[in-house]
């Protein structure tokens, strides 16, 4: 008689694991700037092209989240955000992470030029490399601008939704580009701020590691003042009205006195109080974000009743 | 005697499984969906195969 031994591995991955590879959370971010791109666009789309289009967008960001978990394993494992990914964790292996991002950027790009357009194909295609290589390949490990350079790969959805309905770019994709770019990073600072030890101990050049924490604050100071024209100029611009133009205005006020507020402080007020007024900035700036592009929204909404706009 | 087959792991593994079946469904109709709007949109569906068709070549307008 023979004895069998049943080799069950320690932790096999389950169908949500792999979804987990592809950054739901961040996807849903992409969504919704792609789609305000698609429908303050000045050209219709049909509306299941563009959905599948949309679709293939998401399934392009999630392909380059899974390249980056499987090229930042190392130090994910550390962070004690980002240790219980699939990879680090040891559910998902390395080699089915890339695997999975390769195959899934190449379908998402072939599949968003046969339902769009070469333009946004190869726009999709150039976030994916720059998110995979250029930040995480290159950036986020070598230099504290790591995450100023890194933002362009965030910024690109919006410009490629309004290359889906037009074709081409323009002064307002490119401007929906530029507000995501000027947001990231102070919105990343703040998060650095009060997430201290974990890029320490992953030995990410972030700021706050690089050239310290006051350093920071600063800095948080002077791309808020940078960030507050580009609002004002998508305001101003074709996807802009003067709805947009009151929103914006106090969005930025708003987030200008909370940067404000970050720069006063010190690390012993900051400990004193758990961090609560960057928690406070960090919060706000993913509001700041959802509501000028829900605005651009509205704007194109009131249009086709012949009300918002210049 | 009686084998016990209803592990855990065979459990995640249906659900994977299943994960893929549903999205290659997906798949299927998404390219399907894309198609009937490609075809229905009025695009000219004839194209010339290994003869030329008369009747595909635009006129040129006589001066």
């Amino acid at each position: 008689m023979t004895d069998f031994t049943a080799q069950v591995p320690a932790a096999e991955a389950g169908f949500g694991d792999y979804v987990a590879l592809l950054k739901p959370r961040v996807m849903s971010l992409v969504v919704f700037t792609a789609v305000v791109g698609l429908l303050v666009a000045p050209a219709s789309v049909h509306p299941v092209l563009g959905l599948i289009a949309i679709l293939f967008v998401a399934l392009g960001a999630g392909a380059s989240g899974a390249l980056n978990m499987w090229w930042d394993a190392d130090i994910d494992a550390v962070m004690r955000r980002t240790r219980n990914r699939p990879v680090p964790a040891g559910k998902v292996q390395p080699g089915e992470a890339l695997g999975l991002g390769v195959a899934l950027s190449g379908i998402a790009v072939v599949m968003l030029w046969l339902a769009a357009n070469a333009v946004a194909a190869g726009l999709l295609a150039f976030t994916i490399f720059f998110y995979a290589v250029v930040y995480s390949m290159w950036l986020k490990r070598s230099t504290p601008q790591n995450i100023v350079i890194g933002g362009a790969a965030g910024a690109f959805p919006p410009m490629i939704g309004w290359a889906i309905a037009t074709g081409g770019v323009s002064v307002e994709s490119a401007l929906m580009f530029a507000l995501i770019f000027m947001w990231t990073p102070p919105h990343f600072w703040a998060l650095a701020l009060f997430m201290k030890e974990d890029y320490h101990t992953a030995g990410v050049p972030m700021l706050t590691v690089t050239h310290g924490r006051r350093a920071t604050r600063a800095y948080i100071m002077v791309y808020t003042l940078l960030l507050a024209p580009v609002g004002i100029a998508c305001a101003l611009s074709g996807i802009g009205g003067p709805l947009t133009l009151a929103v914006a205005t106090l969005l930025n006020v708003w987030f200008g006195v909370g940067a404000w507020r970050i720069w006063q402080r010190d690390e012993a007020m900051a400990e004193a109080d758990n961090y609560a007024v960057e928690k406070a900035v960090f919060r706000f700036s993913l509001w700041y974000l959802f509501a000028h592009f829900s605005v651009f929204l509205v704007e194109a909404a009131l249009k086709s009743y012949g009300l918002g706009g210049w | 005697m009686s084998f016990q087959v209803e592990h855990e792991i065979h459990k995640r593994r249906f659900g994977r499984n299943l994960g893929v079946g549903v999205l290659l469904v997906g798949m299927v109709a998404i390219v399907f969906a894309l198609t009937v709007v490609k075809v229905t949109r009025g695009m000219p569906l004839k194209g010339f195969d290994h003869v030329v068709e008369p009747e595909l070549v635009p006129v040129e307008p006589v001066e």
